[in-house]
């Protein structure tokens, strides 16, 4: 039988992985300050890394929102409409 | 030689052979389907063709422009698509119906009048609905039958709008609209209806997870997408569609946050996907409408792609719920890749097909000042990676370990999915293949520098906050309860109120109408004038004074206590002498007159 795939269970994998993933977060901040840019539309677009914080925010905004409301509102057991 | 036919009667008329031909014919005659209606469409003149007479109105089967035919294009492609994705089931039933239902919606998007359109639009609704019963569960079963109801409701708002519409100005033809007066309204909310729009859009999230695995995949990509070509043909800048399609968009990805069932997630993110699509029609500028329709191009394929991996977890492992699944990608590589292929296509994310689509209504809602709308738009990009890029892959393929060891599903699922990929990096390499189909005039230039890098931020530190937060993102066994409660809860308040209050009630007038009254009558009809006595009496009662109340009471009393009594002591003798007297002269006069 052929070997079934494990690449993801190795902890050696994982930290390589991890380490490739901050080095790509901090490049894409440092990129920002040496990009020429030819339109601005937003103000804060000239603030170079804004985006990176945009996207954190955003990403932690819709988990905390939708899981508020899910939890005080709109969840039901499984078997609501049953 | 026939040089072309409408796309649609191919499907169409082509479904009713289907179940005529058996085995490896039949296989090879549906693709064959697809492969016509390119070749058809290849070979359509431009402007109006194809005329047929109904009732003394003209239909215009095939209206022939670039925006008709950009939908033409990638719907011919997906059924392509679909059809080498399905081709592995044995009966005929989901094949005709997904057939009728590719036709329809290629009806829809040639149609030039409005009775070909409504007629092609009920198709759909109907035919689409098999999709779903073909599962064949009772979830199916309930599901199939609120989503065949709400639709036929919004066809019915359509329906009326249209009979006014034609009544008012006389033309049946299909075009520009003005966004005022009932008629346009009535025509609008049929459309929203299709389009997923809240609060109509309950049907899509509720119906589309319960479908087949195949059908499914069909139904990712042609109603939602038909009414975005609507919006985009009758109410392209109705300034009302922008915040819709702003809500709408947020919407879908707060609701995906919350769905256990990967294929419900992905039908949120259709929702929110869509939204960007109406928002782009609201807008209204040449930018915002060719984003519109390249969106709806990119979004068939990586949507379809993304409903094909899901199903074909769902096809080989028989769950759909992150919270059962989880470690696939052991035995599963090639699905996650081509599945994550989808993910990233639909995250926007450079080299691949969002990214040169989606981005122009974006840049279409920034370059109009609209700061609400794009600020609303950005942040929804970040929830769409986050969960359909991250924590349905994340929770179905990695993980803890489910246990679950299932083989890759059969090679005609991985071919249809390995097409749909290649054309989503395709289109996100090589833009200027989906902008040449475009139908507008307008330049974009996706392949910026500040566009990239910005892009790549949002989406990386996305990605830093989902591993944040990771331990609070597992699926969570509940369901979520959307404007669907209205019509499922509303609907089981509606059977009660019939069963109790309103039961009640007609049990009381049961009574009322065939006890009470009729005991009453026949009461009064053994002594009428001592029944009348009383009564009289009884009123008496009501406005006599004091004095005399006492005297009354007790002969009320004593009339009730000898009723009925006997009738002929108190009829005298002498008025029915009298009366016979009265008879036998009228009859003397008649005889001798």
């Amino acid at each position: 039988m052929k070997k079934e795939m494990d690449f993801f269970d190795k902890p050696k994998n994982i930290r390589l992985l991890k380490i490739l993933f901050y080095i790509s977060l901090a490049l894409t901040v440092i990129v920002d300050f040496f990009i020429t840019r030819t339109y601005i539309h937003f103000p804060w677009e000239n603030i170079p890394g804004f985006y990176a914080l945009f996207g954190l925010v955003a990403c932690i905004l819709i988990v905390v929102l939708a899981k508020t409301l899910g939890h005080q509102w709109l969840m039901r057991k499984e078997d609501y409409y049953d | 030689m026939i040089d072309w036919l409408p796309p649609g009667l191919i499907f169409i008329f082509g479904a009713l052979f289907i179940p005529l031909v058996k085995g490896r014919i039949r296989q090879a005659y549906i693709l064959l389907l697809p492969v016509l209606a390119g070749l058809s469409l290849l070979n359509m003149p431009d402007g109006n063709g194809c005329y047929l007479n109904l009732l003394g109105y003209e239909l215009i089967l095939a209206r022939v422009d670039k925006l008709s035919m950009v939908f033409g294009y990638v719907f011919v492609v997906m059924a392509f698509i679909g059809f080498i994705y399905s081709i592995h089931l044995k009966k005929s039933g989901q094949h005709v119906a997904a057939a009728l239902y590719i036709g329809s919606a290629l009806g829809v998007t040639f149609a030039g009048d409005f009775i070909t359109l409504f007629i092609f639009w009920e198709i759909m609704a109907l035919s689409s609905t098999y999709l779903i019963w073909a599962r064949k569960t009772k979830a199916s079963h309930n599901a199939g039958f609120r989503y065949l109801l709400v639709h036929l409701l919004g066809g019915l708002s359509l329906l009326v709008g249209i009979i006014m519409y034609v009544a008012e100005t006389g033309s049946t033809a299909f075009n520009l609209m003005e966004l005022s007066g009932p008629a346009a309204y009535l025509i609008l909310i049929g459309f929203l209806l299709n389009a997923a729009v809240p609060p109509f859009s309950a049907w899509l999230s509720d119906a589309y997870p319960e479908a087949t695995v195949t059908g499914a995949v069909f139904l990712s990509a042609f109603t939602t997408k038909t009414a975005v070509y609507v919006l985009i043909r009758a109410f392209p800048g109705a300034e009302i569609l922008i915040w819709l399609g702003a809500i709408m968009a947020f919407y879908g990805v707060i609701f995906a946050v919350l769905a256990n069932d990967i294929r419900r997630l992905l039908a949120y993110h259709i929702i929110s996907q869509v939204g960007y699509m109406v928002a782009g029609v609201g807008i209204g500028t040449a930018l915002a409408l060719n984003g519109t329709a390249a969106h709806a191009f990119s979004h068939i394929l990586y949507k379809g792609l993304l409903f094909m991996g899901a199903g074909a977890v769902l096809y080989m492992t028989g769950k759909s719920k992150l919270t059962e699944l989880g470690g696939l990608y052991k035995t599963m590589p090639i699905t996650l890749t081509l599945y994550m292929i989808g993910g990233l296509s639909i995250s926007a994310f450079p080299l691949f097909s969002g990214f040169v689509s989606k981005s122009m209504i974006v840049t279409a809602a920034a370059e109009e000042h609209l700061t609400i709308v794009w600020v609303l738009l950005s942040v929804s990009s970040a929830g769409t990676f986050l969960h359909t890029g991250l924590k349905l892959p994340y929770f179905t393929f990695f993980a803890k370990d489910s246990g679950i060891r299932v083989k890759e599903p059969p090679v005609n699922m991985l071919i249809a999915m390995a097409i749909a990929a290649f054309l989503c990096i395709l289109i996100g390499v090589y833009p200027s293949v989906l902008y040449n189909l475009l139908p507008f005039a307008a330049s974009y230039l996706p392949y910026t520098a500040e566009h990239v890098v910005w892009t790549l931020q949002i989406l990386l530190f996305t990605a830093l906050g989902f591993f944040m937060l990771l331990k609070y993102l597992g699926g969570e066994s509940y369901i979520t309860i959307d404007t669907d409660w209205f019509y499922r809860k509303g609907a089981r308040a509606f059977m009660w109120f019939i069963s109790n209050p309103m039961a009640q009630l007609g049990a009381r007038l049961n009574k009322i109408a065939f006890d009470i009254i009729p005991s009453f009558l026949m009461r009064a009809s053994k002594n009428p004038a001592a029944f009348m006595k009383i009564a009289s009496d009884t009123v008496l009662l009501r406005f006599s004074g004091p004095g005399k109340k006492a005297q009354i009471e007790r002969r009320i009393q004593r009339e009730k206590e000898i009723y009925p009594g006997d009738i002929i002591k108190h009829s005298p003798i002498g008025s029915t002498v009298l009366w016979i007297t009265l008879f036998l002269l009228a009859y003397l006069l008649v005889y001798y007159l």
